[in-house]
């Protein structure tokens, strides 16, 4: 996609040059590119409709128990602030708690209410709009109108990570998206080819474009990542294909794009549709999660200090758990930041009580909060973006509300 | 370019050109042979739900014995549990060469569309792959009657009760619900209303969902047992869906439920929400209002009758124009490559195991579609972005680089494009892959090309 050089990044540019290119260990072309900014967001789409409820659990309240017979069982949950406790499938991330790396926001939602359809609902948490947008209206999302409004953002700036579409990167600001197992073992005329067949089709052009390109660098920039690099990569790669890269493999290739170029990522963790046996069918996705923070953490190294991760799901679920010791589509929810940016160890959100009259329509915990006033005070820390921005073309018609704390 | 109509009902509506298969000649011919014996099914036979059921019921078995350490059952286990899996690869290896050798393109692709529009994925539920005998009980038999038939057979498949949580659904007030302290689990009865039938845009209100879902209560499988109707599982009394009032006898009746869908095949939300989905899936992401509209007016008119929505379909003028606004999906994909490479289909129902995860479901994946996996009830996404991503391309070069080696004839690119393509393969595209440094990457170059992956 056409990149045009605007007049802060080439005042970078002169800087840069300014230096001794040798000495420099900014000095590399990948540094040229980056955008105008230091800091790093991760989000991660949690699909499926999280349960709250069940990872930070209102423990403190005895009717949590008694809604929730099979599904609040104190054994392997830890207690995080004397009334809230944190689900036992987490628990590696209990640590990072302590050290105020990870924190929760609680009873918060997306503007999307009562049909309680996966399917919409990750759109409109994708599409960051509200009741007001019709579903499906607006196609692009908000992480890609976020990279809109700001200056010296490029193709590399932004990544989606995984073999699934993210709506949340798709727009009109140029993003890059790639799966960690992909390759392309075409000869070098081969390629030059693919370039001439793509000339006149846009949209193979900038996937051709785009794979190429990820190649050539991945190639060169993470030589020793896999040593192999031939035919036998390329059949290992086939051959384990079959199931898709769990979440630490997208962790760890975003965690390398982050300490490059790259300073926005977005992946999916999938398997929270607990509609049965909860307690156990929880346990692969939260492992999931707790794996892609960690990972996050350990490959990033010091620019950990200078990230936050969001993870976010369509919707919370029934306070009370169903006939099958599972839970039904619900409402609120919570949300879990994570990072050196963020300032954790505390559960933040206003706590509407799980009293049946205070659920919404007595059956869901009840928003209090929206989930993208928390993406929106993120965002305005990390990269300086003003307000209006931020209430006006990424989050249309937010009400961002009066500093929540939750960064450093 | 437009092409001629032989090469459009080929691509858009079946899977591509074959060397020596004679293309569609007219939707009256199209729609003559579905309606016909459907005689690939009889070619490349896949087992029933019945006889999965019954390997299912012995697997479930071991594993209880292994876990009870039974002497000897963790390895009768693994063998039982490879031989699934072999059979799984095989059932798979059939579905495409189906695709690959049949002669009615227009019958594999409604298969494949009504499969996804009834989506399972039952891993993860205790079970191995069951997929394909649903497809082939509820689905296949079911394309070419009435709506109201297919939903009746997909929406109530063991499968998909197994699948949609309604065999741990309970009516609270039923004899079993007071006995066990057990409740409704709506997730079957919400995806009836949002994908089955009404479609999420549809009048329905969360309280809907509820009373279909008391409604449904009672339905059951188990692999012991086979299906049954658990009177002393269902919720008592009458429920009102969509303003209906069902059931309320003198005792809860399956005939409700039957009831219930049938109401429900015949409200006119489900005729848009069907004449919409077979118009994205089959012509544009976005397509022409008028062809929908006509869609939704042959499904209302005819009650259903699904041969005369395909008519209407076939008849519509939108149809046949705009040629490439739809991505193939990767088993799409892959079928078209080998039809086109004109595969010997001996070699691919040959491929062991370990090859049929080499070159057929491994690269699937990658490519973003591992087989009968979807995502979720709703289906594989149908956005030609959702599929022409740089790693689902870069996934499709690779697997035409590896298959073209292990199954190419080494053709001269040019004219492979027009083996492939026919009338689509312009002097450019011609051009282009026969500039490649091997026929190999030449060949890998057409199934490369947009218009190979377009259609």
């Amino acid at each position: 996609m056409a990149h045009n050089p605007n007049r802060r990044q080439f005042l970078l540019r002169s800087a840069a040059l300014g230096c001794s290119a040798a000495a420099s260990p900014f000095w590399t072309p990948i540094t040229l590119a980056s955008a105008p900014w230091d800091t790093r967001l991760v989000v991660i789409i949690l699909r499926g409709g999280m349960d709250g409820l069940d990872v930070v659990r209102p423990a403190g309240d005895p009717l949590f128990a008694e809604y929730r017979p099979n599904l609040s069982d104190d054994a392997a949950s830890s207690d995080l602030d004397g009334y809230f406790r944190l689900n036992g499938h987490l628990g590696a991330l209990a640590p990072l708690w302590q050290a105020g790396e990870v924190g929760f926001a609680h009873a918060v939602s997306t503007p999307y209410r009562d049909k309680r359809s996966h399917f919409d609902g990750q759109d409109m948490l994708e599409a960051g709009t509200g009741m007001d947008v019709g579903i499906g209206a607006v196609r692009d999302g908000w992480l890609n109108r976020m990279l809109q409004s700001v200056p010296g953002v490029d193709a590399r700036t932004a990544f989606a990570v995984g073999r699934e579409d993210m709506i949340i990167l798709n727009g009109n600001a140029p993003v890059s998206s790639w799966s960690p197992e992909a390759r392309l073992d075409l000869s070098p005329q081969g390629r030059r080819l693919l370039q001439a067949l793509y000339h006149e089709d846009p949209l193979f052009q900038e996937a051709g474009n785009t794979a190429t390109e990820l190649v050539e660098m991945l190639e060169t920039g993470d030589a020793g990542d896999d040593g192999e690099g031939d035919d036998n990569a390329m059949m290992a790669s086939m051959m384990n294909a079959g199931r898709a890269a769990r979440a630490g493999a997208l962790a760890r290739f975003a965690a390398e794009r982050l300490n490059q170029d790259t300073r926005i990522a977005a992946f999916s963790i999938g398997g929270w549709d607990t509609h049965r046996t909860q307690a156990n069918g929880i346990k692969r996705a939260l492992g999931e999660l707790a794996d892609a923070v960690l990972t996050l953490k350990q490959v990033l190294g010091a620019n950990w200090d200078r990230t936050a991760v969001l993870a976010m799901t369509e919707f919370g679920r029934t306070a009370r758990e169903n006939g099958s010791r599972g839970t039904d589509h619900g409402t609120g929810g919570a949300m879990l930041m994570a990072g050196g940016a963020i300032r954790g160890g505390r559960v933040y959100g206003q706590w509407p009580g799980i009293a049946e009259a205070e659920l919404y329509q007595r059956r869901d915990l009840m928003p209090t909060g929206d989930v993208r006033a928390y993406a929106a005070q993120t965002m305005q820390g990390l990269f300086g973006l003003p307000r209006d921005v931020l209430e006006g073309s990424i989050f249309p018609g937010l009400d961002m509300g009066s500093d929540l704390g939750i960064l450093r | 370019m437009t092409p001629s109509f032989e090469t459009y009902a080929a691509i858009r509506f079946g899977y591509g050109l074959r060397p020596g298969a004679t293309p569609p000649q007219s939707p009256e011919a199209m729609l003559a042979a579905l309606a016909g014996p459907d005689l690939a099914a009889a070619d490349w036979p896949i087992a029933g739900f019945a006889e999965k059921a019954e390997a299912e019921r012995a697997l479930g078995l071991l594993r209880k014995a292994r876990r009870e350490k039974v002497d000897g059952a963790e390895e009768e286990f693994k063998a039982a549990n490879r031989a699934a899996l072999v059979v799984s690869a095989g059932e798979m290896r059939h579905a495409m060469l189906r695709a690959i050798t049949g002669p009615d393109g227009l019958r594999e692709r409604m298969v494949r569309f009504w499969a996804d529009h009834f989506s399972v994925n039952a891993r993860g539920k205790g079970l191995r792959d069951v997929t394909s005998g649903y497809i082939e009980d509820a689905i296949r038999h079911n394309i070419t009657g009435n709506f109201r038939d297919l939903l009746r057979a997909a929406s109530l498949h063991p499968v998909m009760l197994i699948y949609l949580d309604q065999v741990l659904s309970i009516g609270p007030n039923s004899r079993i619900g007071k006995r066990a302290g057990r409740g409704l689990n709506e997730n079957l009865a919400r995806e009836i209303l949002e994908l089955h039938t009404l479609g999420v845009g549809g009048a329905y209100a969360q309280t809907d969902v509820r009373q279909f879902a008391e409604l449904l209560t009672g339905l059951f499988y188990n692999f012991r047992t086979g299906f049954d109707y658990r009177v002393q599982a269902a919720e008592p009394g009458a429920e009102t869906v969509l303003g209906e009032v069902y059931g309320g006898g003198r005792t809860e009746r399956l005939a409700d439920i039957h009831a219930a869908l049938d109401d429900l095949a015949r409200h006119p939300d489900t005729a848009r929400h069907i004449a919409r989905k077979l118009a994205v899936h089959f012509v544009a992401d976005d397509p022409d209002p008028a062809l929908v509209a006509a869609l939704e007016a042959a499904f209302r008119d005819s009650d259903g009758d699904l041969m005369q929505v395909y008519g209407a379909l076939l008849a519509h003028p939108a149809a046949w124009s705009d040629f490439g606004a739809k991505a193939r999906q990767p088993f799409d994909f892959i079928v078209a490559a080998f039809r086109a490479l004109g595969t010997d289909p001996g070699e691919i129902a040959n491929l062991n195991f370990r090859k049929t995860r080499q070159f057929l479901s491994g690269p699937m994946a990658v490519m973003g579609q591992p087989w009968q996996q979807p995502p979720g009830p709703d289906g594989w996404p149908e956005a030609l972005e959702d599929w022409i991503t740089p790693q689902g391309l870069a996934a499709r070069v690779e697997w035409a680089l590896m298959a073209i080696n292990a199954f190419g004839r080494d053709q001269d690119p040019a004219a492979f494009a027009v083996a492939a393509l026919g009338d689509m393969a312009d002097d450019r595209l011609r051009r282009i892959v026969g500039f490649a440094e091997s026929r190999a990457e030449g060949m890998a170059l057409v199934l490369a090309s947009p218009e190979f992956n377009r259609r």
